[in-house]
């Protein structure tokens, strides 16, 4: 169909509302980082070169995210061959299991493991009982422990890519590489990983770009350990503003060459179109031993896996102030989440969170609706670009998306499209919105690419208008899509924190803050309790939004 | 004048190549018009501009004598059935049959009733709570066909309506269509690209090729009098050679093919071509196998196919011309000598038109 002059002027405006909110703030980043009220300056470039902390940063957001992949990936690939190739037993509540880290929003994660294996943390605890000594056997603090997060949360990239690839790979295939002649490894090696490597590469550039935009462990665990994302927030906090551009810039550089490295890799919704037919059949696992094996490996590890989140539970029960020495807290209560619902100044990052959430989430799933009807549609001109607009806060760490629009939205000048939104209660959920159209417009995209343009056509023949038409048949049909896009950008934005930590004001402090200074306030019993609340919304909404039964 | 459904001019560009060149049609109420054409001749573009869903560059779409040219398909009132269905996968078999009812504001008892009307035209009373992937394919054929008719539009369009079937279903689905579309009496037009099907479904068969009507007629007519080398190609079975026009005579003319003088007959209509060389397109019935004999071509038989109670033979001239020709199954081994003669029993069959190139 050829769009129609009020398309036309509808694309244009979508197209000028995204230039204005993604496209026009990375390009004042990039020209503040060179300019001063007198002029043009190369100062500032000039001072990151020559202070070591920077390159020091800079290196380590690096080695930090190529470690992560690392870790994820050894951790992440058997637990796929395992649970894809294997009839284990319990095998398909643990395949589930083991998907749970996904679920932890990244600063919740973070707390769970301060409780675990932090100083006075359970496990730290227990194992300096066991080995009697006087002072904890590790401390949870630089790059170590923020690998270790890394690893548990970012090892489920790699679990489902390659467990979708495996499944999605034809059953035949093994058969005829039997009938061939090819043994197992060689099969593996020649038949089955070469397939993989679409998958392999799109779990390792997604685990390198969360990685390196990753916060919440670096400024939690970081100690004297910097990385660039916490630098650069460290920079702000000093009042360098011209710097934090300049650093912000390089770290948009690394994540744009890491895209260019990985441009063969798989779009990030991995395998959820997935081939039809029959999927290979699992082996079973007959020897009596082998399967006690490895169900007491499979439960165990799941053990492993959910004791993040059962420590937070347990924790969120201790009243404040009565656990300090004690390996397992002596008293426990309700009040904590008593409190979040009676006592007004608890209960408002609540409150804040969801409708910060939520509004963002409208307008994300708005905006990618029209832009996904326009692009995949009605062929306007503009549709590429407005589908890079979309993708682009992807590329972009969410520290660098933050400094940009405090940056952008702190001077009032309307004629250069700038507002001062900073310090007024639109500046998150604006900031929500932007972080959160990749992944909308990626769900939403697909599911319109799925739909079949003759069914506009059919409603079209029998009578039914453009409204109508999308309220009955498209909507309808694209309830999945939108339920999947709407539950990922709603549990993104409930459970933010970066963007958050340098745009909120005190009247709209989301939930990841209280956390932040309660645990500061040493308040464990009320963090715990808010990480449980972003915890169990998060898995609720990401049931629903996975829920493909009824229509379609 | 008195068209029902008239098509004046229709000119469709896609990137300044036209896809649909001046075609033009008139069909009279309660007609079926077939378009039939290999892919890409415009016949899917040209059902598309009935519908609405393209506009035409240039030309008219009238119905009744109303230009329904820049009406939308909307509010244009054509019936359509598509290829795939486009059956609403969400709504079970009575929503979508009342779909397009309440877009007239239809709505109560007369809505219910309506719809059972319409499932009962196609058979499928008692079929309304089924949800649509619970349907077979000829039943979701039928339910579509339901659908398009159920607001009783003024045209139905059929897009390549039995390509979704298995092969054993499309004769008798094939049939069914043809009953309901007769019961109503609507004006159809249907694009195909497979010959039994237009011809058994159309009254009129309009010939497509590079987005222009090559023929129109009725399955007899194309079949006994093409307009054209490629009508004759296309519409049957037929091998074609070059030959030599000597002239004509009272049945019809004499030709050459291989030095050898055959007599012919003429087609009813047509003028016998004048001398000079000439394509000819020859029926398989239009020719007999002989003895290698005085006035016959002399062949060797290269091929033999069955269809049926009799076979085709596939004979090559000693100058290397390629005819079919139907006898008898065990009439000739394969590399048998044999001659060809013109059918007299049959008359007719074989065509002559300019060649090729000149």
């Amino acid at each position: 169909m050829t769009a129609s002059p009020r398309t036309r002027l509808f694309a244009a405006v979508l197209l000028a509302g995204l230039v204005w909110l993604v496209a026009y703030p990375l390009v004042l980043v990039l020209l503040e980082g060179v300019r001063e009220p007198g002029g043009w300056t190369l100062e500032y470039v000039r001072l990151f070169f020559a202070r070591p902390t920077e390159w020091r940063a800079l290196w380590g957001s690096v080695w930090i995210s190529v470690a992560s992949v690392a870790l994820a990936a050894i951790v992440g690939i058997p637990l796929a061959f395992l649970f894809a190739r294997y009839d284990l037993p319990g095998g398909r509540v643990l395949g589930g299991l083991v998907a749970l880290p996904a679920v932890l929003p990244p600063l919740v994660g973070v707390l769970a493991f301060l409780f675990l294996y932090g100083e006075t943390g359970f496990v730290s605890l227990l194992v300096q009982r066991l080995l009697g000594r006087a002072d904890p056997p590790w401390r949870l603090q630089g790059a170590g422990a923020i690998l270790l997060v890394h690893a548990y949360s970012m090892y489920v990239y790699f679990y489902l890519f390659v467990r979708a690839a495996l499944q999605s790979l034809d059953g035949s295939l093994y058969e005829a590489a039997a009938s061939l002649g090819g043994g197992r490894w060689r099969t593996l090696r020649r038949v089955v990983l070469p397939q993989l490597y679409p998958a392999l590469g799109g779990a390792a550039l997604l685990t390198f770009m969360t990685a390196l935009a990753s916060f919440s462990a670096p400024y939690i665990f970081g100690g004297g350990f910097r990385v660039m994302p916490t630098q650069i927030v460290a920079t702000r906090l000093n009042g360098d503003d011209r710097l934090a551009m300049v650093e912000t810039i390089s770290l948009t550089l690394v994540a744009l060459t890491a895209l260019w490295l990985f441009r063969g890799a798989k779009a990030v919704d991995g395998g959820a179109g997935g081939r039809k037919g029959a999927g290979p059949a699992r082996i079973p696992v007959r020897s009596r031993p082998m399967r006690v094996l490895l169900g007491v490996l499979g439960w165990g590890l799941a053990g492993v896996l959910l004791l993040p989140h059962l420590t937070l539970l347990l924790v969120s029960f201790v009243p404040a102030g009565t656990w300090t020495i004690e390996p397992i807290p002596p008293a426990y209560t309700l009040g904590n989440y008593v409190a979040l619902v009676q006592d007004p100044v608890r209960a408002r990052p609540l409150v804040n969170s969801l409708w910060l959430a939520t509004l963002a989430t409208a307008a994300a799933v708005a905006v990618a609706l029209a832009a996904s009807v326009l692009t995949a549609r009605r062929r306007v001109r503009g549709g590429r670009v407005i589908e890079a607009l979309l993708a682009l806060p992807w590329a972009v760490p969410g520290t660098v998306f933050a400094i940009a629009l405090a940056t952008t939205f702190s001077v009032h000048a309307p004629w250069a499209g700038r507002v001062i939104l900073v310090g007024t209660l639109w500046i998150l959920p604006l900031a929500y919105l932007v972080r959160n159209l990749p992944i909308t417009s990626r769900a939403l995209q697909a599911g319109v690419r799925a739909l079949d343009p003759a069914l506009d056509e059919a409603a079209a023949t029998l009578g039914a208008g453009r409204a109508r038409t999308l309220r009955r048949v498209t909507l309808p049909l694209l309830r999945p899509a939108l339920l999947a896009g709407a539950s990922l950008a709603f549990v993104t934005a409930f459970g933010d924190f970066v963007t958050s930590i340098m745009l909120y004001t005190y009247d709209t402090r989301p939930i990841s803050l209280e956390i932040l200074s309660s645990l500061r306030q040493s308040d464990v019993g009320v963090a715990a309790a808010y990480g449980v609340v972003l915890m169990l919304v998060s898995a609720a909404v990401f049931a629903v939004g996975s829920d493909r039964g009824g229509a379609g | 004048m008195s068209a029902f459904l008239r098509l004046e001019a229709l000119v469709k560009r896609f990137d300044a190549a036209a896809a649909v060149d001046r075609v033009s049609l008139a069909l009279e109420r309660g007609e079926i018009m077939a378009l039939l054409g290999p892919s890409g001749s415009g016949k899917t573009t040209t059902l598309r501009l009935l519908a609405g869903f393209e506009a035409p560059d240039e030309g008219r779409v009238l119905v009744e004598g109303e230009d329904v040219t820049a009406v939308t398909p909307v509010s244009r009132r054509f019936g359509m059935v598509f290829q795939h269905y486009a059956l609403f996968p969400h709504l079970d078999v009575r929503a979508n049959v009342a779909f397009g009812l309440e877009s007239l504001g239809v709505h109560g008892v007369e809505l219910d009733r309506r719809v059972e009307r319409a499932l009962g035209l196609v058979d499928l009373a008692g079929f309304g709570a089924r949800r649509i992937a619970q349907l077979s394919g000829g039943q979701q054929q039928r339910v579509a066909l339901a659908r398009a008719l159920a607001p009783e539009p003024r045209v139905l369009l059929l897009d390549e309506p039995l390509s979704n079937l298995d092969p054993t279903l499309r004769e008798r689905t094939r049939r069914e269509i043809r009953d309901v579309i007769h019961r109503v009496g609507i004006t159809t037009v249907l694009v195909t690209h497979e010959q039994d099907e237009a011809f058994d479904l159309g009254d009129r068969v309009a010939v497509m090729r590079a987005g222009r009507i090559e023929q129109v007629g009725t399955p007899d007519e194309l079949y006994g009098s093409p307009a054209n080398a490629f009508v004759g190609g296309f519409v049957g079975r037929s091998s074609a050679t070059e030959v030599v026009v000597l002239g004509p005579t009272e049945r019809g003319g004499r030709i050459a093919l291989d030095n050898v003088e055959w007599e012919i007959d003429a087609i009813p209509g047509r003028a016998f071509p004048p001398p000079g060389r000439a394509l000819m397109l020859v029926r398989p019935e239009a020719l007999r196998l002989t003895l290698p004999e005085p006035g016959a071509v002399p062949a060797t038989i290269t091929a033999r196919r069955f269809v049926g109670p009799s076979a085709i033979f596939t004979a090559r001239t000693d100058n290397g011309a390629v005819l079919d020709v139907v006898a008898p199954p065990r009439a000739v081994p394969a590399g048998a000598r044999v001659g060809l003669m013109p059918s007299r029993r049959v008359g007719g069959g074989i065509h002559l038109f300019p060649p090729e190139g000149g």
